[in-house]
């Protein structure tokens, strides 16, 4: 017999089932939406700070300048907007939303809170292919710079993260199935691997050299440009799209691997699709801005705690709560040292860790 | 419903079931027995299709497992697992929700939350519905467990059901009660398989037992045909005896222990 024919849609019950009148409320429905409003807010306030400040009023003209509401703005303020500010911004959005949603989707499939793509050896593998790029100066990777110029380092730095990531799946897959604890481990043992070559390589460097890996390695947005925005954003596009989608799966992984199966979930095409969306998202970023840490960690950690546990609204409230801090940190990054500028992965580590130390503290006395 | 004809199963050159034959027929309550190792939760699993049989067939609806897609069986087929750890801090109505995942895609219908809060009443934890799960006792979250997978097969007229000690942590009146929901499942019409620790318990609910020892069927068949006295020592080590049970006319079986002593002067 089919299944079609076994499954009807007419219950039989041992009691009655009368239909609820009031649905289950969402808990804190207003997290989105304050959301939404506080990611404008940060965009309005951010495309403003800098050498020249451009209040939001003037930010809003501009804006409706453009769509033909309002009369000219100031020239020179609207042309720093739209080739400094705006891709800066924009870069920030992207990266952030990318690094949070990639993060709240790598602790669903590891099952664990505390887990961070730089777990399975995604932005290790990023800093040993850029430092070695950068100290080595092999005859190809010089041929690599003259064919893409900036963007070589970039390249080089997202296929330094695929391969990691790669290494550390196959590693994992033993007997044809991955195993998700065997994954975490191999993904310490390759990252402690990938940290000893670039220790090594960092102590080969020159002085030169030194510079260019600190900086790389600390992270910045300093490199914005409208033509990174728009190379970046096929691939946090997809992503944003991609990780989302998954939420249904990732709330029945939570239960357990052989309970999510039991429930129909296909976890092989599960686990593939959150790590192979989770490297292109945190490798792209860490291939443009270098190494931004605690993004990926605790902003889902945040959302969780308000929003609770469905995978729908952590994901994409981690989208939207990374673009937030991100830029926000950018913002302060770029004025705090005016005119010189912070790295921006020191100011997340910085606000990042006292923040996390809190909510470990916070559940080891609740628990 | 559920036919498995020769079924082995060997992994890590271990041969963990040998040569099994037995069917899990609509209606009926099969529980199945055995000391520890002896692969009765091994057996559960191979019935679940979450592992692949080395040999023999196991057909569900005279439909062999492996040409099911994991969708499907999950629209007919519900385990309960022995082990349930939350990664997160669901809550309690979100969980017996998640019983519905399989049969909607975006927004669970109207019948979908019906269905959960029917499931949940049926356990008796409709009360802890916003709880966190992993705030409850071991044997309430247990129940909850148990109320998501009523949930993903309730409406179901045909399921399989399969409980792998699933009375483990609840107290008197919730292990009754729970074998007594998985009998009125039968009842409806679902196949029942559960691994039972308590033979007695297995004696009154069951309607055929299979009794397993070291990966070789033992026995099946009725709770009488199956509960003697010489074959429950021969598969336990351990002599017992056995009595009528005076109220459900079942056998009532009775340890009679002759251990050493484990602490020597």
């Amino acid at each position: 017999m089919a299944i079609e024919q076994l499954y009807t849609d007419q219950p039989i019950t041992r009691k009655p089932i009368t239909p609820t009148e009031s649905l289950p409320a969402v808990r804190r429905p207003w997290l989105l939406p304050v959301l939404v409003a506080g990611l404008l807010a940060t965009v309005l306030v951010s495309v403003g700070v800098g050498a020249v400040f451009i209040s939001p009023a003037e930010v809003l003209t501009m804006a409706g300048h453009c769509v033909g509401l309002a009369a000219a703005p100031d020239e020179m303020k609207t042309a720093i907007l739209t080739t400094i500010r705006l891709p800066r911004v924009c870069l920030g959005l992207l990266i952030g939303s990318g690094l949070a949603v990639a993060g709240a989707a790598m602790q669903g499939l590891f099952r664990n809170p505390l887990a961070d793509p730089g777990l399975i050896g995604i932005s290790s593998g990023a800093s040993l292919a850029a430092v070695c790029m950068i100290v080595l100066e092999l005859t190809l990777f010089q041929q690599l710079g003259g064919l893409l110029g900036y963007y070589a380092l970039s390249l080089v730095a997202f296929l330094g993260a695929c391969g990691t990531t790669l290494l550390v799946y196959r590693l994992a897959r033993v007997a044809g199935q991955s195993v998700v604890t065997t994954m975490l481990l191999a993904g310490i043992a390759i990252n402690a691997l990938a940290g000893a070559l670039t220790g090594l390589l960092t102590y080969m460097a020159t002085d030169d050299q030194l510079r260019t890996i600190t900086f790389w390695s600390l992270g910045s947005l300093g490199g914005a440009s409208w033509t990174t925005v728009l190379a970046l954003l096929p691939f946090t596009g997809v992503v944003l799209v991609g990780l989302p989608r998954l939420a249904k799966s990732l709330n029945l992984l939570s239960l357990g691997e052989s309970q999510a199966a039991m429930l129909g979930v296909n976890l092989t095409g599960l686990k593939r699709q959150v790590i192979v969306l989770s490297t292109l998202a945190v490798g792209t970023s860490v291939a443009v801005a270098g190494i931004i840490g605690f993004v990926g960690l605790v902003i889902p950690h945040l959302i969780r705690l308000v929003a609770g546990a469905d995978h729908r609204r952590v994901l994409i409230g981690s989208a939207l709560g990374g673009a937030i801090v991100l830029t926000g940190a950018d913002a302060l990054a770029r004025t705090i040292v005016a005119p010189a500028e912070l790295p921006i992965g020191i100011l997340t580590a910085l606000l990042g860790t006292p923040v996390f130390l809190w909510m470990l503290i916070n559940e080891r006395t609740r628990s | 419903m559920l036919t498995v004809e020769n079924l082995t199963f060997r992994t890590n050159q271990r041969t963990l079931l040998t040569q099994l034959s037995f069917e899990a027929r609509a209606g009926e309550l099969l529980a199945i027995v055995g000391p520890n190792g002896a692969g009765k939760s091994t057996l559960l699993k191979l019935c679940a299709g979450e592992q692949k049989p080395t040999a023999g067939t196991i057909a569900l609806h005279a439909t062999p497992l492996s040409a099911y897609s994991s969708k499907q069986l999950a629209l007919c087929r519900g385990m309960l697992h022995q082990q349930n750890t939350l990664a997160f801090p669901v809550r309690v109505h979100e969980l017996v929700l998640m019983g519905r995942y399989p049969h909607y895609g975006t927004h669970p219908s109207p019948a979908d939350y019906s269905i959960a809060e029917a499931a949940l009443e049926t356990v008796g934890m409709q009360a802890f519905s916003n709880r966190i799960v992993s705030t409850l006792s071991g044997g309430e979250q247990q129940r909850v467990q148990l109320a998501r997978v009523l949930a993903q097969v309730w409406a179901v007229p045909n399921g399989l059901l399969l409980l792998d000690e699933p009375t483990t942590g609840l107290d008197l009146l919730h292990q009754h009660q729970l074998l007594d929901v998985a009998r009125q499942m039968a009842q409806q019409g679902f196949a029942v398989l559960a691994v039972l620790h308590d033979l007695n318990m297995a004696a009154q609910y069951a309607d055929q037992i299979l009794m397993l020892r070291a990966g070789q069927l033992e026995a099946y068949g009725t709770p009488n045909d199956v509960l003697t006295a010489s074959l429950v020592e021969h598969v336990f080590g351990l002599p017992v005896k056995r009595l009528e049970n005076p109220c459900h006319h079942c056998p009532l079986i009775v340890p009679v222990p002759t251990f050493s002593s484990a602490f020597t002067q």
